[in-house]
């Protein structure tokens, strides 16, 4: 399903989060993600399902003044 | 002691993490610094977040209190999503609030400023405002509930120092119960001092360390500033006067006889 990951459209296999960070490569690490503004804290990853043309952020610390 | 939202100080200097020639020269400048309060940021990263994860680690190693901040948002919508990305990701209900308005001189939009704070209050932040000098806007933080007000001295990155000295001595004398921070535009260490000696409460600077030919170096030199400018202000500074005054005793002094 076609998605917005960070600004960019990808065409993904997921139709979950925690899977769609797998897919991505995103592994353990710190990072907060928000899908269409809404911040899904990491308990709820597992349990978010994706639509068609979500907007999803995953962000991670970086520095800053 | 310097307090924010509750949580006591003894380091009146806030640094932030940003521009450094290196990570450790990060490291060892923020500790030459004495800052017990780090600023930090949030951004996208591909391939699988690995750059944020190993500055993180640096942070943690510091043992200081993170302040993350909403540095690049436009509006006060992206502030709000931005703060609340920032809780998750640092376990943290403080947040440097920065509604940018106009991207040459990076100054704080008061609207979207405003109407973020108030989200973020009732969402139950510590909201750390970054706002110019206007008194207005400041006053309306407060009656928001803002307990720290953070005006600019002069434009993020511009090292010009306090430009507006007259309208940042008139927000201390009008928010006396607020902890009032100078948050950006410091390029010496005498710019701290002067801040302090205003009766600031603490300044936040990033750029005139991380820049310096030695950080770690004039990490410390600011350090020494702030210290030098708070214990100033709390010896009293006295006031300026239109005329000389001498300081050497006039009476004996030699050679002298009565004109008349």
């Amino acid at each position: 399903m076609r998605l917005i990951v960070n600004g960019q459209a990808i065409e993904a296999q997921a139709s979950r989060l925690d899977a769609l960070l797998e897919e991505l490569d995103y592994k353990g690490g710190h990072y907060a993600i928000a899908v269409n503004w809404d911040v899904v804290p990491r308990p709820r990853w597992a349990h978010t399902m994706l639509n068609e043309g979500d907007e999803i952020e995953i962000l991670t610390p970086r520095q800053g003044g | 002691m310097v307090t924010f939202y509750g949580k006591s100080f003894t380091s009146r200097l806030l640094i932030g993490t940003a521009l450094y020639p290196s990570p450790a020269v990060m490291q060892q400048a923020i500790r030459a610094s004495g800052a017990e309060i780090v600023t930090v940021s949030l951004r996208r990263e591909a391939g699988g977040g690995k750059a944020g994860e190993a500055f993180w680690s640096l942070v943690r190693e510091l043992k200081v209190t993170v302040l993350p901040n909403t540095a690049g948002c436009r509006s006060a919508r992206e502030a709000v999503t931005t703060a609340k990305l920032a809780r998750e990701l640092f376990g943290t209900s403080w947040i440097k609030l920065e509604v940018i308005g106009d991207d040459e001189t990076l100054q704080p939009d008061p609207v979207g400023l405003l109407e973020a704070a108030a989200a973020l209050l009732a969402d139950g932040f510590d909201v750390f405002p970054y706002c110019t000098e206007d008194l207005s806007v400041a006053l309306r933080l407060r009656d928001l509930g803002c307990r720290v007000v953070m005006p600019w001295a002069a434009p993020i990155g511009s090292a010009r120092g306090l430009v507006n000295r007259d309208a940042l001595k008139l927000l201390r004398a009008r928010l006396p119960d607020v902890t009032l921070v100078i948050d950006a535009g410091l390029g010496a260490p005498s710019h701290a001092a002067a801040a302090l000696e205003l009766g600031y409460d603490a300044v936040l600077l990033n750029t005139a360390v991380a820049k310096a030919k030695d950080p770690v170096a004039m990490a410390r030199a600011f350090r020494l500033g702030v210290e030098a400018g708070r214990a100033a202000f709390e010896a009293g500074l006295m006031g300026p006067r239109d005329f000389a005054s001498p300081s050497t005793p006039v009476v004996g002094t030699p050679f002298w006889h009565d004109a008349s």
